[in-house]
């Protein structure tokens, strides 16, 4: 668990649209690495093409290398489904499975995984998934019920319970806290540095004091105009990049004198 | 507080209201009550007329009127099972086809075909059936009874003019396809993309994606969707009375020329030569379809209630 994630000249694409143009990163393995910017300007497109997320838009291709640990994960025999149990995401609306129990929403991924899996296996990942979400507490005694009777919150809390059953490698946040209010907010910002002893953890934020909490690294995109592509323009230790950026785009931002 | 008080207090605070939305508001009303209005001049039309033909003395009406309605019942619920069996799964695979496998442009087209085949009336699915469908139907029914004879619904001996119940479902099965696909179609479509991904994001392939999000969030569809083509089924008249060669019997041989018949096409090839206590016993099986429809309608909700809180709604 917790491998890292390196891009190499990535450009992504929408059909001919050239979305995010020669991303080159190296994410360490169990870290938090936020990625702020404007909106529009690619963090999301980069994040979900990690994860391969993002071929679900017809046209959507890459070119250059992404590795986890140095396999390449665009590669020719690479089933994206494969890429996507290794890698889990967390969502910017909590996306628990409405027809689905509790229990059964935790134990999704384990079924399309493990399809042998015993009871009491069972049992024991619920348990050590609610337990890592910090949800174990305040579900135990309603497993059974619909995931989606939940708060905001804690739904959220199920959705990170749900993607670290499979013991991913790495996980991916897209605004996990944008839909949610400052406790349960600041319930999952405990919950990822909880979490980075274990995974590799990358954030998409729009909140800069959020980055400037939970995260060890931090990647600025940006965006020259309405139809350019997006670009990283700096990658750095978080305290720098908020402090002393070496761009002075990024000081803009960070700033707020942006725009 | 008494009541009169209350009454005076609602009456000085009588919200201020535009015209406009009384006037909706009226409509809307109107409208819900003429439902109820017609649906209880239906209902008790068919109560009033069909009394004489419960009531009827042994005498008038040799058998009772159980004996006479009660293969029609079989018949009718036999073929519409079967019309639903065969064709519920092609519908739902026919709209996740169109829904999430088919490129956008080929599952447009194949959209329009499917609403022009609800389109066809069911006159044309008679004569389909009866010309065409039941005579190519022979050879399948000898095949079957001779193979798989030992399944009371092959039983045999195979009808030589195909005119059975088994093609009496197959048709049937065709004129409900459309509607239950095009249902089924609109709820998979609906599918919160939020779910979809989610499952994609933990590694589902596209069918197991489908199974995941999709077919958990349309299942009141399909549920609704079969229950308006089983209506349609339980009440089709023309077809049924084109293709079916009725002789009454009661039995679960669909390929044999001993079919059943049903109600509905039963009071249409009847009626015209009715008269006196009959014209009450045919309305009385009308009755019984009625309710059979409306039991089958009340059932379909209640399956949708009952897993309300797993719906995916709230």
């Amino acid at each position: 668990m917790g491998k890292s994630v390196e891009a190499k000249d990535l450009n992504i694409y929408y059909g001919s649209f050239l979305a995010v143009e020669g991303v080159n990163m190296t994410i360490k393995p169990k870290t938090v690495t936020a990625l702020i910017g404007p909106s529009g300007c690619g963090k999301s497109t980069f994040l979900r093409s990690i994860n391969r997320m993002h071929e679900n838009i017809p046209g959507a291709r890459v070119e250059g290398r992404l590795e986890l640990d140095g396999q390449d994960l665009y590669g020719a025999n690479v089933d994206p489904v494969g890429v996507r149990r290794q890698i889990g995401m967390v969502f910017q609306r909590p996306n628990p499975f409405p027809t689905m129990s509790i229990y059964d929403n935790v134990i999704a991924g384990m079924k399309l995984n493990n399809k042998k899996a015993s009871k009491s296996e069972l049992d024991d990942t619920v348990e050590r998934s609610l337990r890592g979400a910090n949800l174990w507490n305040e579900v135990k005694d309603r497993l059974e019920k619909p995931g989606s009777g939940l708060s905001g919150g804690q739904q959220q809390r199920l959705c990170i319970a749900r993607a670290i059953a499979v013991r991913p490698d790495v996980l991916l946040m897209d605004e996990p806290c944008s839909a949610l209010d400052p406790i349960s907010t600041l319930a999952i910002e405990d919950l990822i540095n909880e979490l980075k002893n274990d995974y590799t953890i990358v954030i998409v934020t729009h909140n800069m004091q959020q980055a400037a909490r939970v995260s060890d690294f931090t990647g600025f995109f940006n965006i020259e105009g309405t139809g350019k592509p997006g670009k990283l323009v700096e990658l750095d230790e978080t305290k720098t990049i908020f402090s002393q950026p070496k761009q002075k785009a990024t000081e803009d931002y960070v700033s707020g004198r942006f725009g | 507080m008494t009541t009169t008080e209350v009454k005076s207090e609602q009456k000085a605070a009588k919200p201020v209201t535009q015209l406009g939305d009384r006037i909706f508001a009226g409509s809307a009303k109107g409208a819900g009550i003429a439902i109820l209005v017609v649906l209880a001049g239906v209902a008790s039309f068919l109560l009033i007329e069909a009394f004489p033909a419960v009531t009827a003395p042994e005498s008038e009406l040799p058998g009772g009127l159980v004996a006479y309605v009660g293969p029609l019942i079989f018949g009718t619920l036999l073929g519409a099972v079967i019309a639903l069996v065969v064709a519920t799964p092609a519908a739902v695979a026919v709209a996740l086809f169109i829904s999430h496998y088919a490129p956008r442009r080929l599952s447009q087209g194949l959209s329009y075909i499917v609403d022009l085949l609800a389109a066809v009336p069911s006159i044309v699915y008679g004569l389909w059936g009866a010309w065409t469908l039941a005579p190519l139907s022979v050879p399948l029914s000898n095949w079957l009874t001779d193979n798989l004879g030992w399944i009371p619904l092959f039983a045999g001996p195979a009808s030589t003019t195909g005119r059975t119940m088994m093609v009496v479902g197959l048709v049937l099965a065709v004129m409900i396809l459309p509607i239950i696909t095009a249902v089924a179609r609109e709820v998979f479509l609906q599918t919160p993309s939020l779910h979809e991904e989610a499952a994609l994001a933990l590694g589902a392939t596209r069918w197991e994606m489908i199974r995941m999000a999709v077919l958990p969030f349309g299942r009141s569809g399909i549920i609704s969707g079969a229950m308006l083509g089983l209506g349609r089924a339980l009440g089709e008249t023309m077809a049924v009375a084109m293709i079916l060669s009725v002789s009454g019997a009661v039995t679960f041989n669909l390929i044999s020329s001993e079919n059943p018949g049903t109600i509905a096409a039963n009071i249409a090839l009847q009626f015209p030569e009715a008269s006196g206590i009959t014209v009450n016993v045919l309305i009385a099986s009308g009755l019984v379809l009625f309710v059979i429809t409306l039991l089958v309608n009340m059932l379909a909700r209640y399956i949708v209630e009952r897993r309300r809180d797993f719906s995916g709604a709230n």
